[in-house]
């Protein structure tokens, strides 16, 4: 708690040199079920935030809150660089997958053009396809574009979408897992890109991961939520801090000592049984545990 | 009129095409089966082809309606039913948690049905029976013209509309993060395959108005990569099975709408077969 204040602090100091969006007290109810509340959020561009937790911990709905799709409680508040209010900020989305007809005849270079133009894709020719090999290159992505949509592979589609919610260019850009599925080689250049983006782009980033150790290299700031935050600081804070441990779990034991950035934990979510003593298994008196791999 | 005629027996001097009939005939595929193409490419790719095949029957009572009540022309009650037909559909369907199929469902045989019992009022059916397989042949010169006009429309509000409906027909809200307001254009373009259907119901038929509608987009679709491929192959294959079914109909005397789907369907198994060569 202490940490979660210190941290607000240093941030309202830094606003005035920074654009930066606040999310106050953000609750979202489906019937009488509370799905998260009082959700304090406070990111900056040129930072990346991860937001870690369990299945079912409210990720991809806050995510879906911020963005406006569901009803929620609480504000948004964003201003731009020069200190003006500036109201609602352009937010880039990228979903966790799309579900779509892979046979559907439509190729990378016409989902650009539908998407950023009126000019109709069917009709006349492709007018800025400079502009869009501009943004594909952005995400190692140019080859792809005359690529059709469904032999597309996870990697490459996540890629893609990437690039069209950096069109136009966000402030907060909000990314749902979107590495879920994608290979080793497919990770590491998903990262490489995110980290061009917070150097060179006024932008920031709000991930939702499961994969700790590359939250543990990369962001800057880790918020643990479940159905409200945990707790949130650094990686090195949210890691250390026990009830991280507690939700989390396991230890990864020696098998990423020698990897620095590592957080010492493997994805293994905590069992939920009867007789465990942990505040959270005896809150919910679910017997039955849940469990991903 | 006869200007046309008359080009039409410079450039094609087939025998088949001296009867005026058979040139309105051969007009009318060129006008209706473009439309088609056009169409059909969204609606296979926005799954509508059991919609489509709804609105056939939602025409059907507007038709009875018309007939029955007749305040207006039945033309006029024909259009206005089906695009208050469609729109009601669209609308519930993005209301209701009910599964789309099952709402269609519902749509569909209460039109077929409330249809079939207002036309068998007094036991007159059988002077509707035109409208069931459609009879191309009998279109005259100013049904052509209506013809054009609604192509023209139909290729203007494609223009206006077409990116929006292409995001929408890859995922909902992906398309919804893009700012597409879904409802209206689902709306407006149910609205406009239902002005399509009921127009051209009585020359092609309600047992075959959904084959068009589904064939030459779905045989596009098998050797298409791309959206302008998509657009020209369904165009094209339409066009072929349309003019190729005319001239075949005649020379058989066989119903014309049912040998035009006859060969789309042909179409659509043979690039079925070429799928894997073509496609990237």
């Amino acid at each position: 708690m202490l940490k979660k204040i210190f941290h607000h602090a240093k941030s309202e100091a830094d606003c005035s040199k920074l654009c930066c969006t606040k999310i106050e007290h953000f609750g979202v109810k489906a019937g009488n079920n509370v799905i998260f509340a009082d959700v304090n959020m406070h990111v900056h561009c040129g930072q990346l935030t991860a937001i870690i937790g369990p299945n079912g911990a409210g990720k991809s709905t806050l995510l879906k809150a911020i963005l406006g799709e569901i009803s929620h409680s609480g504000e948004l508040k964003y201003t731009d660089a020069k200190g003006k209010h500036t109201g609602h900020p352009v937010i880039g989305y990228v979903p966790q997958y799309l579900k779509f007809d892979v046979s559907a005849p439509i190729t990378v270079e016409d989902l650009f053009a539908a998407s950023l133009s009126s000019r109709p894709v069917w009709l006349l020719p492709v007018s800025n396809r400079e502009k869009i090999l501009t943004s594909l290159k952005r995400v190692k992505a140019a080859e792809l574009i005359d690529r059709r949509l469904g032999a597309l592979s996870g990697g490459e589609l996540q890629r893609v979408l990437l690039a069209l919610a950096l069109q136009p260019m966000p402030d907060l850009l909000l990314l749902d897992e979107p590495v879920s599925g994608v290979d080793q080689n497919g990770l590491e250049l998903f990262y490489e890109i995110l980290e061009d983006l917070q150097n060179n782009e006024d932008m920031a980033i709000i991930l939702i991961s499961h994969d700790l150790n590359m939250v543990a290299r990369h962001a800057d700031q880790v918020v643990l939520l479940n159905k409200g935050i945990v707790c949130q600081g650094t990686s090195q804070q949210v890691f250390g801090d026990p009830r991280t441990r507690k939700i989390f779990g396991v230890l990864a034991g020696d098998r990423y000592s020698g990897n620095p950035g590592g957080t010492g934990f493997v994805w293994v979510e905590h069992q939920k049984r009867a007789g465990c003593g942990c505040p959270e298994c005896q809150a919910d008196n679910e017997p039955e545990a849940k469990e991903e791999k | 009129m006869d200007a046309i005629y008359s080009i039409m027996d410079a450039i094609l001097p087939f025998s088949w095409l001296s009867f005026d009939f058979m040139k309105n005939a051969l007009l009318a595929v060129l006008l209706i089966t473009p439309l088609f193409g056009i169409l059909s490419t969204m609606v296979v790719s926005n799954h509508m082809a059991f919609f489509s095949d709804s609105l056939g029957h939602g025409a059907f009572t507007g038709l009875a309606i018309g007939a029955v009540v007749g305040i207006f022309s039945p033309m006029s009650s024909l259009i206005m039913f089906s695009v208050i037909f469609a729109l009601l559909i669209t609308w519930i369907k993005n209301k209701s948690k009910a599964s789309t199929d099952t709402i269609i469902g519902v749509f569909s045989s209460t039109g077929i049905a409330l249809g079939l019992m207002l036309m068998s009022y007094g036991g007159s059916f059988n002077k509707y029976a035109t409208y069931l397989i459609g009879d191309i042949l009998s279109i005259t010169p100013e049904e052509l013209g209506m013809l054009l006009l609604v192509l023209v429309l139909v290729l203007v509000l494609w223009g206006l509309l077409f990116n929006k409906l292409l995001l929408l027909s890859i995922n909902q809200s992906f398309a919804k993060s893009r700012g597409v307001n879904i409802m209206l254009v689902e709306g407006i373009f149910a609205a406009m395959v239902a002005v399509v259907v009921a127009i051209s119901i009585q020359w092609v038929g309600l047992l075959i108005i959904n084959s068009l509608l589904v064939l030459p987009a779905a045989a596009a679709r098998n050797v298409a990569s791309s959206v302008k491929q998509y657009h020209v192959f369904s165009v094209a294959f339409a066009l072929l099975s349309g003019i190729s079914g005319l001239v075949m109909s005649y020379y058989c005397s066989m119903a014309t709408g049912a040998t035009i789907v006859v060969l789309a369907a042909a179409i659509f198994f043979i690039t079925f077969g070429l799928r894997g060569r073509m496609v990237r």
